[in-house]
């Protein structure tokens, strides 16, 4: 037994494949905050005044707030004033197409295995693409508008269509929410927004690359998405960071908004940079995403697959507010070496026959601490509300851990909540069952982790799921005997 | 006589410093099924394990050439691609792991080992179909997950399935038999029979003589205490079942 334990740490050991920096000329402002560097941020943007007031409010309620200590992660918080909040890459122009995107970035897509030029011919999916916080390339915005679908970068739908964005920001997440989400809303660069008309089902999934670049730059990414009454989409988002040193901080909000029978789905692959074996360098990813499923018959979902990053604090949450609304929450959250997570989600049910799922698969390797929490919370009005969660845990070794913290608030007596909860090893007999079957142990590893997470990988779209499965081999990569 | 497929000389072998094999000696030769008994614990499982080289078991003296090969310099899965096969006396689950995707990828590791191109799912299926009526399946157990909740039997017939497909050069069967209802224990029987060719051989692992009356043995061996104490044809374990071990034990005894 110990031998098989010793070959399960081996093989915990892995390298960051996607370590790369790329040169792009960056237009960053120097380090620290202030009501200056906010004006200044919001004046680089073009931005209405109105807009720039918000970011001032959220900045001086921010700085009433502390950071939240509850989370069950360990790190050194910061230094705010260290940070530079502000770097696009140089543009001359708006680009017409992706001949004139910057070939550096070119590259780094190449080597990520997403050119656009792939994503664009293969796949049939739009790509809005954000690198240090600005959107360079958008692409099948023609295709979209016909349908009177809008999908553009953040800052050119401020410019766009100022009413849907005054009108939805900050209506699911507000600024006076949390620590990281008062900050988004102060310093946001960028982001995508997106509107789904009126009855409209969209054709393709839609898609964002997030990358951060210039070193020591926050990234701070704002997403707004809004379908209405009947509308559907799917909304991929996925990121990759170069390796750096010093830790960087990531603190996005996303907001969904679903109107009367309407359906947003939101997949995430996160899989940034999560520092060395001794959990040196990575990224803290402080993340407050939120659906308000509104109108009734609604439906919000979440599917996750978290590798990446040194600390991860992320609950993507529904409120369901609609009669018969319906909230999902798919997970797979894997930590190794230092990285810690503590994600989950929140349903909080107000309408009546509201549903909400849940699902979280975590992975724990080498010394990696991986947190469930979740909270379940049954209105008073929210008759014959009905929640089902399912909280498995998988364990690589024996110096991880996991850890399991549901919150259950019910107020109404008609409402079902069930909680189910597991936690394994991945045992030597089945590493040894597979190798007798002629697998080495990295590729019976791998086969098991994905076993574990088959219930999460069916609810990603198709080439989403094949590109989940090969990151987390990637972040368990490693040498065994 | 032709060259023996595995010479076992003198194996030692034992877990955490716990010694369990000491000292077997045993040749097979392609073509040939042997039958391996004992009582509980004496060490069958033990020998299947060291073969195909589960980890914990350590190798403490002797030797075994598979197939002109050191046997015991070869990892797990190289003695799986070389065509070593052990059907477990306990199939282990592998939860939502589909049987049909990890069977192919078992058997295209064998093909990229032999220099062969892989199978795609397409043409793994008529393979699968082709087995499943030899063994006389169900459709429905090459969706399911690996073992995930199949009763005993449901267990023992997928380890033979698997070895249909992977047709190994030497089987080790231990206690496949067990858990069988009477007729799942013909038809793998008969499919075990219908896979043996000239150029493999079988070990069998088993209590009773029941199943001996189907896959018929050239020897039959009785290990106890980890060692070979007596062999000799079919008809030896007639005699066991009739006299059990006793006798046999008493004259070796501890
Ligand atoms: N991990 C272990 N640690 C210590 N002793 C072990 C271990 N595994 C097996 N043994 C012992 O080795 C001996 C041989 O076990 P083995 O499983 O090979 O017997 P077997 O002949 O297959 O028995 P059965 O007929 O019950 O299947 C037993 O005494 C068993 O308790
Ligand atoms: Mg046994």
């Amino acid at each position: 037994m110990s031998e098989s334990l010793n070959a399960i740490e081996q093989f915990v050991a892995s390298d960051y494949k996607y370590g790369f920096i790329t040169n792009i000329e960056s237009d960053t402002v120097p380090p620290g905050l202030s009501e200056n560097t906010i004006r200044f941020i919001s004046a680089k943007k073009h931005e209405p005044a109105w807009l720039t007031e918000w970011r001032l409010k959220a900045f001086r309620h921010w700085l009433t707030l502390a950071e939240p200590k509850w989370p069950n992660v360990t790190y050194t918080q910061p230094d705010y004033q260290a940070i530079s909040y502000y770097s696009a890459p140089k543009q001359k122009k708006t680009l017409n197409s992706l001949d004139e995107v910057d070939p550096e970035l070119r590259k780094t897509f190449d080597k990520l295995g997403i050119s656009l030029n792939e994503q664009k011919r293969l796949s049939g999916v739009a790509v809005d693409a954000v690198v240090d916080s600005v959107s360079v390339a958008t692409t099948f915005k023609g295709e979209l508008a016909k349908q009177g679908i809008i999908f553009s970068s953040f800052s050119e739908a401020v410019h766009t269509h100022p009413e849907l964005v005054q009108k939805y920001l900050g209506s699911v997440v507000p600024h006076t929410d949390n620590f990281y989400a008062a900050l988004n809303s102060a310093v946001f660069t960028d982001g995508s927004f997106c509107y789904i008309p009126k009855g409209v089902r969209c054709p393709m999934e839609l898609s964002t690359y997030f990358r951060i670049e210039a070193a020591n730059t926050g990234q701070f990414e704002r997403t707004l998405i809004v379908a209405d009454e009947g509308a559907y989409v799917s909304y991929l988002e996925g990121c990759t960071a170069p390796m750096r040193d010093e830790n960087q901080l990531h603190a996005a909000v996303v907001e969904l908004v679903a109107m009367e029978s309407a359906q947003i789905k939101y997949s995430t692959v996160q899989n940034w940079y999560p520092g060395d074996k001794e959990g040196k360098g990575g990224i803290f990813n402080f993340v407050t995403k939120r659906g308000l499923c509104k109108g009734a018959n609604s439906k919000i979902s979440w599917t996750q697959v978290e590798t990446g990053s040194a600390i991860t604090w992320k609950y993507p949450s529904c409120i369901l507010q609609g009669d018969n609304s319906q909230g999902e929450f798919y997970s797979v959250a894997l930590t190794n070496n230092c990285q810690q997570a503590d994600t989950g989600t929140k349903m909080i049910h107000i309408g009546k026959n509201t549903r909400s799922t849940i699902v979280s698969k975590g992975i724990s390797a080498g010394r990696g601490q991986n947190s469930y929490r979740g909270q379940v919370k049954i209105m008073k009005g929210a008759t014959n509300a009905r929640n089902f969660s399912q909280c498995d845990s998988l364990l690589l070794g024996d110096k991880c851990g996991a850890h399991t913290f549901p919150y259950i608030d019910v107020q109404n007596p008609t409402a079902q909540v069930e909680h189910e909860a597991s936690t394994s090893k991945i045992g030597e007999d089945q590493i040894f069952y597979l190798n007798q079957r002629g697998l080495e142990t990295q590729d019976a590893v791998n086969m098991i982790v994905n076993g574990f997470c088959k219930e999460v990988f069916r609810e990603l779209p198709m080439e989403f799921a094949v590109e989940a499965q090969k990151l987390l081999g990637v972040s368990l990569d490693g040498s065994v005997g | 006589m032709k060259q023996p497929l595995i010479e076992i000389k003198n194996l030692s072998a034992g877990i955490n410093g716990k010694q369990i094999l000491k000292g077997i000696n045993l040749t097979v030769r392609p073509g040939e099924v042997h039958a391996i008994m004992g009582p509980n614990g004496s060490g069958k499982s033990t020998l299947g394990y060291v073969l195909a080289g589960r980890k914990g078991y350590d190798v403490t003296g002797g030797s075994v050439t598979y197939d002109g090969k050191d046997l015991i310099e070869l990892a797990p899965e190289d003695r799986a691609r070389e065509g070593l096969f052990l059907a477990f006396q306990y199939p282990v689950e592998i939860p939502g792991v589909n049987n049909t995707y990890f069977l192919r990828a078992a058997y295209n590791e064998q093909r990229k080992h032999r220099k062969q191109e892989e199978v795609d799912a397409v043409d793994f299926l008529a393979i699968v179909k082709e087995k499943m009526k030899l063994l006389d399946l169900p459709d429905s157990m090459m969706k399911r997950a690996v073992n995930e909740g199949f009763s005993g039997g449901e267990k023992k017939r997928n380890e033979i399935f698997q070895m249909a497909v992977l047709d190994p050069k030497l089987a080790i069967l231990d206690e496949t038999d067990s858990g069988l209802d009477i007729d799942a224990l013909r038809i793998v029987a008969e499919g075990v029979n219908k896979l043996k060719r000239p150029d493999n051989a079988a070990i069998v692992i088993t209590h009773y003589q029941r199943l001996l009356n189907y896959i018929v043995p050239d020897f039959v061996h009785v290990l106890f205490d980890g060692r070979l104490i007596k062999s000799g044809g079919k008809e030896l374990a007639l005699e066991l079942e009739e006299k059990g071990y006793d006798w046999l034990i008493g004259k070796n005894g501890k």
